[in-house]
């Protein structure tokens, strides 16, 4: 039992709580306890019931379709038993929530300031200038700069991190006994991640809240957690103190789970390896030629304002960039949202404009004027989406879908292209006999399943796979990379994997680039990059990734609160980047040198 | 993968899809494609359903009253308006069907290329339709006829100018809204082109919209055409139209009130069908626009 360990009463209490919609039910006699200034993780993937827990406990469950019974007792109160009046009360005053997006919890239309005030007045009853005193004691008190001035703004003002520093402040306005966290982190940057669970552990041991966490990543468990409860399908699995789950994981679901996490992240190596200044750009790459050859790639998006629409600026997405990837071989490129790795992807196959560079593939320059020329290239690279319910039409069947490529292309049709449809489908692990199913029909994985088939239908020499497996569960996630491992054995295929998901990148490439504000900041062997980076915000971005086990919460540097505004991509017309010169680390690992 | 076992035990093809929208239709929505279906038959049927011949005068019958021997009286002329009716009806389906068909067709190419393609051609093409948007259809519709002449084609090409920029509108949004969705990206990603992507991945998606749309701009055109031939701008008499009929019977309104009756009757009833039909019809589609207007 939860809660064993800590000597006093808990702040909530849940027992046997069973919650139905209609005839099915979805979460089944769930026990749990939560300490003041404890945190709670409840872990699981999407559907295991997590988030209708939560629900249930702040009473807001859709009316007349979603039936809990058991008790969620809030002190000595049991919750279920209140009525809407008596429930609002203990809404926003004794519980409050903090949502997963920040870009749509707060109103776009009011003030920070009053959406922060509003709670304040309407559960302690302040006013005027009192009011304005205690919200600005709150943005101090999540380290919001300038207070006095940003109390004033709109939210589309602030950046993702920040947003979610007001929610927490909403949340904290009246001192409730306890805070749920709804997956809170998983919409921020990596970074920006760690600050925001710094900041809410150091905002706990101020104010003694209890903490119910419901996240999907064992990683942030690792960081924040004291008591652990795993769900599946609506069961709770597992339930421990951190340590106990960590190291004596009980049942196998569990131990994926905290497989899943990067591993040699967080083992860096000691000492300084000398470095030594090189000409030219880092072309390296794995074996005789390469597949793929990126040089001095830039992409510039015009930013117009004004009357006529005059040129203000441009937006340098990409900024000189060079790499190359040779035969069978992954390349990841990771870097943090807006750091122009999706765009690389997408201007390679002129899904975005190039402002310059150049292009080689399988030793051909590609002429992005020339339609023989882009053609080519549209059969030598594949690309793989983030979204699998986006990127399939939802009107055609999947067998048409694969086939299609094929018809355009020439490279089969008719009976030829049916018997290489049906063939790809077994080889990523679907029935070929479901071929006239709609996407619809099938799964995240299996879609993305299906995507990866239609790319292999072509025979390309590279698929690019933007965030392929990011929005896929854990097993599934896992799955899909060993897929693509198989694969790329198979067909000799090489890999260009964008991602931002450092447990992906590790499992599944060979070389690792990381991007940083539109260019590439370090590249490498990916034991070199991530087990010893050279580059300061390499080494940011990996002390940001969290950690594996709770043992090593003491081990790692504290987080600083990061309040210096992003730089600002935005150039005048006609901007110069400074040259780039570059450092070798190892053989094949090179670094930025600072300008 | 347990959880996709279910699902493919009850497998979706386009046809349950369609028929999931004909078991969402309303009650109301069947009434009216029961009268349009009526009505077509009538029209159809016409020379076995008629009484008299629809042009046949008798001197003794002037302004006969309903009952007798016609069913609905008989106009100044002494002619059937049961027959005349009936006839009319394959004037105004016919005109309604064909006009709508050549908008739809025309604007929703226009809208789907503009979509696009974006950028200069979306702003040229759009304005152009802006600006005949900017005149009322049935004016609109009244200037080209009396510039043209009055004959079948010309009122089916001025009907369908004035509900062409409709088409074209609900198509560029419907486009604009599927462009920049994934999928149509991994199209363009493989290579295909540009028609190949409007016509093959993105026209079934906007369809159903376009469909909505098709209803309801049917009402509209058969009441532009009632309108034209009410102002003596519609097929040239005997020709008997409903319009025109209502025109005639306006003459005698005071004495013989059923001459107009009728015909006005007749117009409401197809009007008000093609309403329903098209209500209906965007409700089952995207119930979530139910509230909307």
């Amino acid at each position: 039992m939860v809660g064993k360990n800590t000597s006093d009463k808990p702040v909530l209490s849940v027992s046997g709580l069973t919650i139905a919609f209609g005839s099915t039910t979805v979460v089944h006699d769930l026990s749990f306890g939560i300490a003041a200034g404890e945190t709670l993780a409840v872990v699981g993937e999407s559907g295991s019931g997590k988030s209708v827990t939560s629900l249930a406990i702040m009473g807001l469950l859709p009316e007349r379709i979603g039936r809990a019974s058991g008790s969620v007792k809030l002190g000595d109160r049991d919750l279920l038993t209140l009525d809407e009046s008596e429930m609002r009360s203990v809404r926003g005053g004794q519980i409050s929530m903090i949502f997963q997006e920040p870009m749509t919890s707060l109103n776009p239309v009011q003030r920070i300031g009053d959406q922060i005030g509003e709670a304040i007045r309407i559960h302690r009853g302040l006013k005027g200038a009192e009011l304005r005193e205690a919200v600005l004691e709150m943005l101090r008190k999540v380290r919001i700069p300038d207070p006095e001035e940003r109390i004033d703004n709109y939210p589309h003002t602030f950046s993702g991190g920040m947003r979610q520093r007001v929610m927490i402040a909403m949340a904290l306005a009246c001192n409730p006994a306890l805070i749920i966290a709804d997956e809170p982190t998983t919409a921020l940057d990596v970074t920006v991640q760690a600050q925001t669970l710094a900041l809410l552990k150091e905002l706990q041991r101020e104010t003694g809240t209890a903490i119910l966490f419901i996240t999907h990543d064992m990683g942030v468990v690792a960081e924040i957690a004291d008591h652990v409860l795993v769900m599946r399908r609506g069961r709770a699995i597992e339930q421990g103190t951190v340590h106990e789950v960590f190291s004596n994981p009980r049942d196998a679901y569990t131990r994926s789970l905290i497989a899943a996490a990067p591993s040699l992240v967080g083992k860096l190596a000691d000492g300084t390896i000398p470095a030594r200044g090189v000409e030219g750009v880092p072309l390296s790459f794995r074996g005789d030629a390469p597949v793929l050859e990126v040089r001095d790639l830039s992409v510039r998006f015009p930013s117009r304002g004004g009357l006529f629409g005059r040129l203000k600026g441009e937006v340098h997405a990409v900024e000189q960039v060079s790499f190359a990837i040779g035969k069978g071989e992954t390349l990841g490129l990771v870097g943090e949202s807006g750091s122009g790795k999706s765009t690389i992807g997408k201007a390679i196959i002129d899904l975005a404009p190039r402002h310059s560079g150049e292009i080689t593939v399988a030793g051909r320059r590609i002429d992005y004027a020339d339609p023989r020329s882009l053609a080519s290239l549209r059969r030598d690279v594949q690309m793989i989406f983030q979204d699998p319910f986006g990127s399939l039409d939802t009107r055609q069947s999947i067998g048409s879908a694969i086939i299609e490529p094929m018809q355009v292309h020439g490279i089969a049709s008719g009976k030829e292209a049916r018997a290489k449809m049906e063939w790809l489908l077994e080889r990523v692990g679907l029935d070929p006999a479901r071929a006239t199913s709609l996407p619809h029909e099938f799964s995240g994985g299996q879609r993305q399943r299906i995507c990866i088939a239609r790319a292999l239908a072509m025979s390309p020499k590279l698929i690019i796979a933007d965030e392929a497996v990011s929005a896929l569960d854990v097993a599934i996630k896992a799955q899909i990379i060993d897929l693509m491992i198989d694969l790329q054995k198979e067909f000799e295929v090489s890999y260009l994997f964008i991602s931002h998901d450092m447990a992906a990148v590790e499992r599944i490439c060979d070389r690792v680039a990381v991007m940083y504000f539109g260019e590439i900041v370090e590249i490498g062997a990916r034991d070199d990059v991530i087990g010893r980076p050279g580059h300061g915000y390499t080494q940011r971005l990996l002390s940001a990734i969290p950690i594996t086990h709770p043992d090593q919460r003491s081990a790692r540097p504290p987080q600083r609160v990061d309040a210096t505004p992003p730089r600002s991509p935005m150039k005048p017309v006609g901007y110069r980047p400074p040259p780039q010169s570059w450092e070798m680390m190892a053989e094949g690992h090179f670094i930025r040198r600072a300008s | 993968m347990s959880e996709t076992a279910a699902e493919a035990a009850r497998p979706t093809t386009p046809q349950n899809a369609f028929r999931g929208v004909l078991g969402r239709l309303n009650l109301s929505t069947w009434a009216g494609i029961a009268i349009v279906v009526l009505l077509v038959l009538a029209a159809i049927f016409a020379p076995y359903l008629a009484t008299h011949p629809p042009a046949k005068q008798s001197i003794m019958d002037q302004l006969a009253p309903p009952g007798g021997g016609y069913l609905l009286g008989a106009d100044q002329f002494g002619r059937d308006i049961w027959s005349r009716l009936l006839f009319g009806a394959r004037y105004s389906l016919a005109i309604g069907l064909f006009a709508i068909l050549t908008a739809l067709v025309i604007g929703s190419l226009i809208g789907m290329t503009a979509g696009y393609r974006g950028g200069r051609t979306d702003i040229l093409l759009m304005q152009v339709m802006d600006v005949i948007l900017a005149f009322p259809s049935l004016i609109l519709g009244l200037a080209l006829v009396a510039l043209m002449g009055a004959t079948m084609t010309n009122i089916v090409i001025a009907i369908a100018f004035t509900a062409t920029p409709a088409f074209a509108r609900i198509a560029r949004a419907a486009v604009i809204a599927q462009r920049d969705r994934e999928y149509v990206q991994a199209c363009r990603a493989m290579g295909f082109s540009g028609g190949r992507i409007l016509f093959r991945h993105i026209l079934p998606a906007i369809l159903p919209e376009v469909m909505v749309m098709t209803s309801l701009w049917m009402a509209t055109a058969v009441r532009t055409e009632a309108s034209l031939a009410f102002i003596g701008l519609g097929l040239a008499p005997p020709t008997p139209t409903w319009g025109g009929m209502v025109r005639e019977g306006f003459e005698n309104i005071l004495s013989s009130f059923h001459l107009a009756l009728f015909p006005s009757l007749a117009i409401l009833i197809l009007v008000l069908a093609f309403n329903l039909i098209g209500d209906g019809l965007r409700d089952a589609i995207d119930p979530r626009l139910k509230d909307a207007s």
